[in-house]
């Protein structure tokens, strides 16, 4: 193991740091808030010499995943980040992107999408692209979101997955938020990383590929199975380099974070920023003596059905909190609670009771009275069961 | 499609190249578009200046040369399109070899006339 | 510069066919001729092709097999500039960390048609230029959304009858004019920009080597007539090629550094009316009651082609 040195730095620059000490081939990348200290950062770098990234100021975010395609499929590691409108401006090269197999690495600094337009965060923007067949993965901090950015280019570029990575912290929150962010030694990233070694690769002249083929109905079918395959084998390589991770950093690397789910009877699952306000409650609940837990994914894509199930399975309610709605889904709104639901019939769990809490859609901010809210809906809800299961944190009215 | 490229009935997802890479380059050639033609190019060879624009022209690439001359079609993938016909500039001086015309060296003639 | 490049068909006529027999373009269409004819003029040097979606594209990519022999990517339909940009750069960052050798030279071209030249693509190829990648961005103007049926374009001439714009009986064919899509290009001040047709296979393969060797990105706008678009029997594709020279619907031009050269000017200018009778899509105009309508399109070319005149004489 290794001593990080500690450092106060927002989210976004902790990625920015990640991406220095990864000092990939090509950046192709468009501002966007709150992304845009990652980029302007790393811009930084690249005008001072600290990095010798080959970057690309394109003129849109569509042109931003364009290129990084090109700069992929030429044999080169290529990162970018966005955000919001962003993300959906490059929607359609996100699906050739995976699509063609390239393990290029996103950094998503999740903000709302318009209209209205919002600048701040929810995570209506990564969730939109759950389908694409993009590994996502989920950061609580700028610790984390530091830590999911080197993991990213070795779960991308491993030889049996091939596919892209949607690292996701949230924006403003911990975008722009300062903490202490602890930064592995720069020889100790490069080494980790390696050098990107594609097998097919357009510069390799000498042996002409075409990439991007026009599928009949005889194929493509085929070719999205080997997607689904390569989803399907993601989570061990996940977990095995997040272990060569912790060995290097000291910091664990779950797949799902939890807290007090040993005995939990009541438990929330959330995502990114909120998991730690959430925390901080339940700390609180349990030192009153009630038996409450945390369950935090890092990894959605792909879904960690098993892990979460197994949490959850003993207790008596749990409460969902998604920060993005899929309009007109039912009987739960929210992406997080559909799939954990979904995993939890298919398993034949029946035991807890589970409610959707949409919460700090367009940066609605989550405090700590909104957490015991929630707690005390779930004793209530163990109880006897109240049918709504859509409740909001922080709605007017 | 020729056989060689349909998928065969008892192969799986796995034996196809994962993102759709294709890296033999000019596999089309497998592909057989010379059943497209209704008129068939003819070339008068002992005519044939070789000023090799047919050669230049053909969107196939369907002219066949062997060392530095013209020398025929490649019927496999000539669609009979007619440009070569149409662009070919030499004037011949007897009747062509094949059509028994005067006219250009290269001339078309009805698919239907060769039975193969 | 131009009298300096020859192009002689007997030191090239042994050289391997880039783009392969077996693709599925229509007999006739004009594409597979001037993709051939610029891989005859740069076959010296390893090239690496985008193509966006179209014609070329789907007829030349049928998984599992391929008529290119050269790398090629097709990413979308907007995006083949600035796919082959995003090569470009993983090439300089490749070069310049030693993962390739310092002396390998690798040219990069973009292949679009007017459709995604003109329209959708517009900004991918604008942001490319002015961000300078060294690379050719070749448009295969059919002047219609041929590939999915004939649609017009902003590259579609003005009267010409299309899919979503068809002569009808209060409509003849499209109301708009073309855009001007390859003076927009010269106005991003690029080395090189060029008109070009492949009737002339000279004139196109010297503007190939001229656009491949500019140091900076170069556009060559590229007249490329299709039988079933514009409704013309399939042997006359190259003839109509010259005949749009001939009538100034299509100059063949060049904006070299900023300096404009006509490279061809027809002894004999010919009336319009020649190239609208030549093909179905203009039928209708030959209509009496289309008489003004066509005199306003050739009032258009002519003012057109006096403006290009002028050009070339203030370079």
């Amino acid at each position: 193991m290794v001593n990080s040195k500690y450092m106060p730095l927002d989210g976004a620059n902790a990625v920015a740091q990640a991406m220095r000490q990864i000092n990939p081939d090509v950046v192709a990348a468009y501002p966007i808030t709150p992304q845009t200290a990652v980029v302007q950062k790393f811009s930084e770098y690249v005008a001072d010499g600290i990095v010798d990234t080959e970057f690309i100021p394109v003129e849109s975010e569509h042109a931003a995943m364009s290129a990084c395609v090109g700069s992929s499929a030429a044999g080169a590691r290529v990162m970018t980040a966005t955000a919001a409108n962003g993300l959906a401006l490059m929607w359609e090269v996100v699906y050739i992107a995976s699509g063609m197999r390239l393990p290029i690495v996103l950094t998503v600094v999740n903000r709302a999408l318009s209209a209205p337009i919002n600048i701040h965060c929810d995570h209506s923007d990564s969730m939109g692209a759950r389908d694409s067949g993009w590994i996502q993965l989920y950061a609580e901090t700028g610790q984390e979101a530091y830590d999911n950015t080197i993991q990213a280019i070795r779960i991308a570029e491993h030889t049996d997955l091939l596919t892209p990575v949607m690292s996701c912290q949230d924006g403003f929150i911990t975008g722009h938020g300062v903490e202490r962010v602890g930064i592995l030694p720069d020889d100790v990233v490069r080494e980790f990383v390696g050098i990107y070694q594609p097998d097919a690769y357009l510069l390799d002249t000498d042996h002409p590929v075409s990439m991007g083929a026009f599928d009949f109905t005889d194929y493509y079918f085929e070719h999205k199975r080997q997607q689904i395959d390569a989803l399907e084998r993601a989570m061990p390589i996940i977990e095995a380099v997040g272990k060569e991770y912790e060995a290097l950093s000291g910091r664990p690397q779950p797949i799902i974070d939890t807290y007090g789910m040993d005995d939990a009877e009541y438990a929330i699952v959330a995502l990114n920023s909120a998991a730690g306000t959430a925390r901080a409650v339940a700390r609180q609940w349990r030192a009153k003596g009630v038996k409450v837990g945390i369950v935090k994914p890092r990894v959605f894509r792909p879904f960690p059905a098993k892990q979460l199930t197994e949490a959850l399975k003993g207790c008596k309610a749990v409460a969902v909190m998604d920060r993005a709605v899929s309009f007109g889904a039912a009987p739960g709104m929210g992406p997080l609670f559909t799939e954990i639901t979904s995993a939890l019939y298919v398993e034949g769990i029946t035991g807890p009771k589970v409610l959707n809490y949409i919460y700090g859609l367009g940066g609605r901010d989550l405090v700590p009275p909104m957490v015991d809210s929630v707690y005390q809906d779930l004793q209530a809800t163990a109880g006897d069961g109240n049918g709504q299961v859509v409740r909001y944190l922080g709605l007017r009215g | 499609m020729a056989k060689s490229q349909a998928p065969q009935a008892g192969s799986s997802w796995q034996d196809t190249a994962p993102g759709g890479i294709v890296n033999q380059p000019g596999s089309a050639a497998e592909y057989v578009t010379g059943t497209w033609r209704s008129m068939r190019p003819m070339r008068d060879l002992a005519q044939c200046t070789q000023c090799l624009i047919c050669w230049i022209v053909c969107p196939d690439a369907a002219i066949t040369v062997a060392e530095g001359k013209v020398v025929g079609f490649d019927y496999d993938h000539c669609k009979g399109c007619g440009i070569c016909a149409q662009e070919c500039p030499v004037k011949i001086k007897q009747p062509h070899a094949h059509t028994g015309q005067m006219g250009q060296v290269i001339q078309m003639m009805p698919e239907s006339d060769f039975d193969e | 510069m131009a009298d300096r490049i020859r192009v002689n068909l007997r030191d090239i006529i042994n050289e391997e066919e880039r783009l392969s027999p077996g693709h599925r373009l229509c007999a006739g269409c004009a594409e597979p001729i001037v993709v051939r004819q610029i891989f005859h003029a740069i076959s010296d040097q390893p090239v690496i092709v985008a193509s966006s979606t179209g014609c070329l594209e789907v007829s030349t990519s049928q998984f599992p097999t391929t008529a290119w022999r050269v790398p090629w990517i097709h990413n979308a339909f907007e995006n083949s500039a600035t796919t082959i940009a995003g090569v470009e750069a993983a090439y300089n960052a490749l070069k310049r960390r030693g993962r390739i050798p310092e002396d390998k030279e690798i040219k990069f071209m973009a292949i679009g048609g007017d459709g995604a030249s003109y329209d959708i693509g517009l900004q991918f190829i604008s942001g490319a230029l002015e961000r300078g990648h060294k690379f050719v961005y070749v448009c295969l103007n059919n002047e219609a959304y041929m590939n999915t049926g004939i649609q017009r374009s902003g590259a579609t001439p003005r009267g010409a009858s299309t899919t979503t714009s068809p002569a009808g009986e209060v409509l003849q064919g499209k109301t708009q004019w073309r855009k001007p899509f390859t003076k927009i290009m010269a106005a991003h001040d690029i080395p090189y920009v060029a008109q070009t047709a492949p009737h002339n296979y000279r004139d196109l393969m010297m503007k190939a080597k001229k656009a491949f060797a500019a140091n900076g990105p170069a556009v060559l706008n590229i007249l490329a007539p299709c039988p079933r678009g514009w409704r013309y029997n399939a042997e006359q594709t190259l003839t109509l090629a010259k005949l749009a020279a001939d009538t100034c619907a299509w100059p063949m031009y060049e904006v070299e550094n900023g300096k404009t050269v006509v490279n061809y000017k027809p002894r004999e200018k010919l009336p319009i009316t020649e190239w609208l009778k030549s093909q179905g899509r203009f039928r209708h105009l030959l209509r009496p009651a289309n008489a003004q309508l066509v005199e306003e399109i050739q009032a258009k070319v002519d003012a057109e082609w006096e403006e290009l005149l002028k050009a070339e004489a203030n370079s």
